[in-house]
């Protein structure tokens, strides 16, 4: 089992709070620093998304490509080309919102090492609505052979991420929120493409969270612990490839899984989860998250709160699975 | 390369990738034979003279770069790599097979020699311009061009004047792009399916330097693009007036003959025309 260190924190009152996307942003001016490969381009956000950090450090490696996502992903693949390590930077609901088949094309089928980066992911994006709430994002990129798809958990551990896609040669996507949420980890916390990790073992259940959903389960996991059941938090950043050994052995030891994301549960995480499983191991599954429908203007957490995808909501859906749902594949 | 190849040899190298087209999509059975045909000249003159290339180390890094945007006339590049020495003329055979690296649309990770995948049309320019935006802000590496090749009917797309856009502001001048200017697309005439004109002002008002050229003459396209090299504020495009199906009379001018390949009989007709009088198809008698 991976020894994950959770922010002591956590459950404080004064627990720091910060957006997933300035892990980029950090993450990216670091490995900046040290591969002068890499190199950023946006679509005239650059600043929300946090790029800008890298803009003022590095004002020769900046490209600003305006209000266009499929040169910006395009222009990128050139870039990758001729060698470099471009960063193709928007907000999820243009890129890869606007321009999957240049992704599909120039990146993936190409083999370009493009990074993309989407900002403003899910419905936290709050206010702005629908059409700004990207939710088929994960569902998009992770049917695309030869991808990558990462959603990190925090900000520090978006800045791992962006800092391990910068050097794996491969087609990168990552996917970052813009409200502030929960540190939920520690600077000596893993991070690894490709890994998931036991935040809290239990017996009764699984629940698996991508994102920030991870600090939901484990609130629900408190409130189910209040009820005598017993959860266990697996948090999976790297959506594809999934760590299979981790999510099976978990569903063994529970038989039970509830997944959760900000996005629609038709093929996205929950998705994934549920075609590893129906491969694998067939566990009884239910999935948090978008169902099969937009979002609409809110306050982020007046709308988790609206699509049931608070902690609470999430524990009461898990005691609900569980009394309904029968333990399968259990080994002690 | 070798010595400079004449302008007589280079019109009948031309010629002959036209043969090795008819052959490789009447064996293939389907492909896009107009396009590929009318490219003859081009392709030639990039390949065999003005390319600054090596075809035995295909990944050699002083080389120029060559992108097929309208990914869909890609027997006419297969057809001058084999020609080149990137791979034996035989394989040209394999185009449109399983297991084959001549995919129907060019991949790069499968033929060393490619430097891009395309099919889908409008994203070359971007990817050139990409390509081109390194050599002159990252590397530093002036004497490297990138020329792009597009389609008309492909200017269709969006994606091109977000690329056009680009290069104006950021004046890629190691960037040459070719429109194929042959006036067909699938449904029709460009003219008719959706107008392109004025083609010329259009490039201008987005701020390159627009050459016009007869693209079946190896001369002007040598010429046009020594003058785009002469240009150095701002990225040049060369609008390549061509005949679509070039060199086969019954397919000149032909929008039907855009995404249909010759079946036996027609192969026959027009290898007939392009001078190999042996009415079979036979891969040995055509040097295939």
């Amino acid at each position: 089992m991976n020894e994950y260190q959770l922010n002591p924190d956590l459950f404080n009152d004064n627990v720091v709070m910060e957006p997933i996307r300035a892990g980029f942003g950090k993450g990216l001016k670091a490995i900046g620093g040290t591969n002068d490969k890499v190199v950023a381009l946006c679509a005239d956000l650059t600043d929300s998304t946090q790029v800008g950090l890298f803009r003022e450090t590095f004002p020769d490696r900046f490209i600003e490509i305006g209000i266009s996502e499929q040169n910006l992903v395009t222009v990128a693949s050139g870039l990758a080309m001729a060698g470099k390590i471009p960063f193709a930077v928007a907000y999820a609901a243009f890129s890869p919102g606007r321009n999957w088949e240049q992704i599909k094309t120039t990146i993936a089928l190409n083999d370009q090492p493009v990074k993309i980066i989407a900002s403003h992911a899910g419905i936290s994006v709050g206010p702005d609505g629908a059409t700004h709430q990207m939710l088929e994002d994960i569902a998009l990129m992770r049917v695309i052979p030869n991808m990558i798809v990462i959603v990190p958990g925090d900000s520090i551990e978006a800045e791992k991420a962006t800092q391990a896609i910068a050097e794996n040669g491969k087609p990168s996507y990552l996917r970052l929120a813009r409200e502030k949420t929960p540190i939920i980890s520690t600077e000596n916390s893993p991070f690894e493409v490709g890994k998931a990790y036991v935040l809290r073992e239990g017996t009764d259940i699984s629940l698996m969270g991508t994102g920030a959903m991870t600090y939901q389960l484990l609130v629900a996991a408190n409130l189910l612990s209040e009820k005598g059941i017993n959860a266990e938090v697996v948090h999976i950043p790297t959506v594809k490839p999934l760590d299979s050994e981790t999510i099976i052995s978990s569903a063994k030891r529970t038989g039970r899984v509830l997944t959760a994301e900000e996005a629609q549960v038709a093929g996205g995480f929950g998705g994934a989860v549920a075609e590893l499983l129906g491969n694998q191991l067939p566990t009884p599954i239910v999935r948090v998250g978008m169902q099969d429908r937009f979002g609409e203007s809110g306050e982020p957490m007046e709308l988790f709160d609206y699509f049931n995808m608070t902690g609470e909501h999430i524990a009461n859906t898990a005691e609900e699975f569980i009394t309904n749902k029968p333990q399968y594949h259990r080994e002690m | 390369m070798g010595k400079q190849l004449s302008l007589a040899d280079l019109q009948k190298k031309a010629n002959d990738l036209r043969i090795d087209v008819i052959c490789m999509l009447e064996a293939a059975k389907s492909g896009h034979t107009a396009g590929s045909l009318d490219l003859a000249e081009i392709v030639t003159a990039l390949y065999f003279n003005i390319m600054k290339i090596d075809p035995k180390n295909p990944a050699w890094t002083d080389r120029d770069i060559f992108i097929l945007s309208n990914g869909h006339t890609v027997p006419i590049q297969y057809a001058a790599m084999a020609e080149a020495g990137y791979f034996e003329k035989a394989e040209l055979q394999t185009l449109r097979k399983l297991g084959s690296r001549l995919q129907g649309h060019p991949e790069r990770v499968k033929l060393p020699g490619l430097e891009n995948t395309s099919g889908p049309l409008g994203s070359g320019l971007s990817q050139a311009s990409g390509y081109a935006y390194s050599l002159q802000y990252l590397e530093n590496s002036k004497h490297r061009f990138v020329y792009v090749v597009m389609g008309d009917g492909e200017l269709d797309e969006g994606n091109v004047w977000e690329a056009a856009m680009f290069a104006g502001k950021y004046k890629l001048t190691q960037l040459i792009a070719f429109i194929d200017r042959n006036n067909i697309q699938i449904d029709g005439s460009t003219e008719t399916v959706m107008p392109l004109e004025d083609l010329k002002s259009k490039w201008e008002s987005f701020g390159w330097h627009v050459i016009e050229i007869d693209g079946h003459n190896i001369q002007s396209i040598i010429d046009s693009v020594n003058m785009a090299k002469a240009i150095t504020n701002r990225p040049c495009v060369i609008i390549a007036y061509t005949i679509a199906g070039k060199g086969v009379d019954f397919m000149e001018y032909d929008y039907a003959w855009h995404g249909k390949a010759p079946n036996t009989e027609q192969a026959a007709k027009a290898l007939h025309e392009l001078g190999i009088m042996d009415s079979i198809i036979n891969p040995e008698e055509t040097n295939i």
